[in-house]
Parts: C-alpha cells; structure tokens; sequence
C-alpha cells in the first residue's frame, strides 16, 4: 500500500478519530474525561505506550512471517504491550513519583485499551512500513488524546451547570460524545481530498 | 423485581442470572464499551459479537479458575490476558470458519475482545477465586447478558436506520431511514437512551416502593393519637 503519509495523518487523526468515529478506547473515555488534569496526563501516557508498542510489534510482526507463525500474532502483541505498559510504569515511578501517584490505578489499565491492541492489528492488516506505521501510530493516539482532552473540557464546564438528576453520570457523557462525534463527521468529508 | 425468586437461591450462589440482568455488564456496569457500540448496527452482528463474547468468556474462565491457585499474585493480569488471547484466537479462527460474512463484518473487534475490559474485570473479580463450574456460569451470565444488551442497541439502530429487523424490511416503501442511527453517534445516542429509560424505570419503582413503605407508617401514628 502505498498511502501518503498526510493521508494517514489526516485519516487516522480526524477523519476516522480512533475514539469518535471507530469507539476504540472507549472504556477510558468514558471514566477518565472528567477532569481535565488526568485526561491530558493519561491522553500523553497512552500516545507514549501506543507509539513504543507499534514500532516493536512493526519488528517483530517480521519475525512471525519469517516463521509463519502468524497465528500467534494476538497473543504476541498483547505481550509487547503488557511488557511496554510495565516500563512505562517504571521509568514515570523513577522520573517523576507525583505523576506516578495522580495516574496511579490507570496506568495498569492502558493494557487493557482497545486502542492500544487495534493499532498493531490494523498497521499489519493494511502492510504499513515501518516509516507509516510510525506516523500512524502517533496520529491515532494524538486523536484518542485529543478526544479526550475535549471531552473532559466540555465535562468540567456541565459539572457546573444544572442537569435533570435521572440523566447524571454515564448518560449524560454518552450524549456529549455524541454530539462530539457529530462534530467530527464533519472532517469525512476530507477523506476524498487526499 | 424478582426479590423473592432469587432470594430462594441467592445471588452468590446463582451467578448465571446474576450477570444476565442484576448486574447486567452493560446496562449496570458499563463495561466492554467498544464492542458495544461499534458493532450494533445490525442485529445478526450484535448477536454473534455477544455470542463470540460468550465463548472467550466461558472457556477462559474455566482455565483461569482451573489454575488460579498456581498464578504468582504478581503476575496474574498477564496471565489472564495470556489465557484469554489464547482463546480469542480460537474464535478467530472458529468465526473464520464458519461464517465469512460475519467474519468481515465483525472485522478487527474479534481480536480486540482480548483487551475487553469486560473480560478482564470478570476474571480478576470472580474467576480467580472461584472454583471452575461457577466461574463459568458467571461467564455464560455475563456473555449472555452481553449478547442482551448489544442485541437490544443493535435492534434500536437497525430498526429506526435501516428499517429492517435481521434485514427483513418492517416499514414498507414510505420508510425514510434515519441514516444518523447507523453512524457512530447513533450508537452514542441510542445506548445514552437505553440508560436514561433503565434509570426513569428505577427510579419510579424505587418511588412505588417508598410510598407503598411509607402508607402504613403514615397511618400508623394517626391511630394512636385518635
């Protein structure tokens, strides 16, 4: 395949918006959006697992056609991002114990990120090389963190408003996303353009 | 609601209802999100995601169960996630195997069940201190219970953005589908309405029960003063 690397960009990070548009991630979505502070922290902490996680599988999805072991492949990959997960958590332990706290319960968590598994899987699908798996990998994840740092903004300005007690809680943020994914298939119409 | 039929068998020891309604995965819980609203556009995809769901559940759980007191505590998250991919990849296959169209159309959330956080939570939470029957009971409960609720967003949006049920057109020629319903804010919209008419429901049996509790209370007292 042999995709413009702006198409991809552009494709992955507003088009097909991971969170709004494929409902990837969504379990974080929900519970992490709102408050703004832990939203952007956790958007970055995931963009950094999905980004180191896509180039190792990018490598080591060689090594299975190699042997033609593709069969292993879900297996292989939900490894790595175990095994990435793990070292994140241990360089922010070592680099920065505030932000090791404030993430605390959720970093275990990114593992079991839909996200984070889908982009391995689609990049091998759609025979990414390396250079495009790499932009891929960087634009999905810039949009699961963008949607999320939106979502958690627009949350803090209803918290102060006053809402009908029955749609309080998850109704209300479903509702919100809906209209943010209305937003966003605004942007389908790019997807002619490239 | 059905207080004096689960109370002759409780809720610990009938774990197949408990996740079928009680704590429904969906609706209570508001687990296994992606699935859920990526895949209901069409009722015949919504019932086999749920049932593959079932599947990965069951047979995992009875593994994890099976094994539970070897797992280091440790290391147990990845040895879930290792023996539910494992079982993943045998839906995978069987999916593949069956039925073509489905498999397409499912696409890359059958792989993407392993990182349902459904699953995991489940395992963490029942599995791994439950011994192997029960454990996957509450597996076949909380996949039906899935299967449930997808079926129930999935009748939703085909109906009101394709007018047909299973593909069987059920408005006649005039029907202008409300195409919005098959987009991913339909998806959004119809599982925000499941939630808000679940939580008007409680609410007002919750108010039924009140004033059935507080009418003799009220009257109670006014026979004394007389």
């Amino acid at each position: 395949m042999n995709e413009s690397l702006t198409h991809i960009f552009l494709d992955s990070f507003l088009i097909n918006n991971f969170v709004l548009c494929t409902f990837l991630g969504m379990c974080s979505f929900l519970g992490l959006s709102g408050k703004f502070a832990t939203a952007w922290r956790m958007g970055v902490s995931v963009m950094f697992v999905i980004t180191v996680s896509s180039i190792l599988s990018w490598f080591t999805n060689l090594l299975l056609v190699r042997f033609h072991a593709e069969y292993l492949r879900i297996i292989i990959f939900i490894v790595i991002i175990a095994a990435t997960v793990q070292l994140t958590e241990m360089f922010i332990k070592k680099n920065s114990p505030a932000l090791f706290r404030e993430l605390g319960v959720y970093l275990p968590l990114i593992t079991t990120n839909c996200a984070v598994l889908a982009v391995p899987l689609f990049q091998t699908s759609r025979a990414y090389s390396l250079v495009q798996s790499t932009v891929f990998s960087i634009a999905a994840s810039g949009g699961y963190c963008a949607a999320l740092v939106l979502l958690s903004l627009v949350r803090e300005r209803v918290e102060l408003s006053d809402v009908v007690a029955l749609a309080k809680g998850t109704a209300l943020t479903l509702i919100l996303a809906a209209i943010l994914s209305m937003a966003f298939m605004g942007f389908a119409g790019m997807g002619n353009a490239s | 609601m059905s207080e004096t039929q689960t109370s002759a068998i409780t809720a610990e020891s009938n774990p197949f209802r408990n996740g079928l309604w009680r704590q429904n995965p969906v609706f209570v819980m508001v687990l296994g999100m992606c699935p859920t609203l990526a895949i209901t556009n069409s009722v015949r995809n919504a019932i086999s995601m749920g049932l593959a769901t079932t599947f990965v559940m069951v047979a995992s759980y009875g593994m994890i169960s099976a094994i539970r007191k070897l797992i280091p505590k440790q290391v147990r998250i990845a040895t879930f996630i290792a023996v539910i991919a494992c079982a993943v990849t045998v839906v995978d296959f069987l999916v593949k195997a069956i039925s073509i169209p489905v498999y397409l159309a499912l696409g890359a959330y059958i792989p993407l069940i392993v990182s349902n956080c459904l699953t995991l939570e489940r395992a963490e939470a029942y599995a791994c201190k439950q011994p192997v029957l029960k454990s996957m009971l509450d597996g076949l409960g909380m996949g039906l219970g899935f299967a449930f609720a997808l079926t129930c967003l999935g009748m939703v949006r085909e109906v009101l953005g394709a007018g047909t049920f299973l593909g069987v057109p059920i408005f006649g020629a005039h029907f202008e589908p409300w195409v919005l319903f098959l987009l991913p804010p339909g998806g959004f919209i119809s599982l925000a309405m499941w939630l808000l008419s679940f939580a008007w429901w409680k609410e007002r049996s919750l108010k039924k029960a009140e004033q059935e509790a507080a009418a003799p209370q009220l009257a109670a007292p006014v026979e004394v003063r007389s």
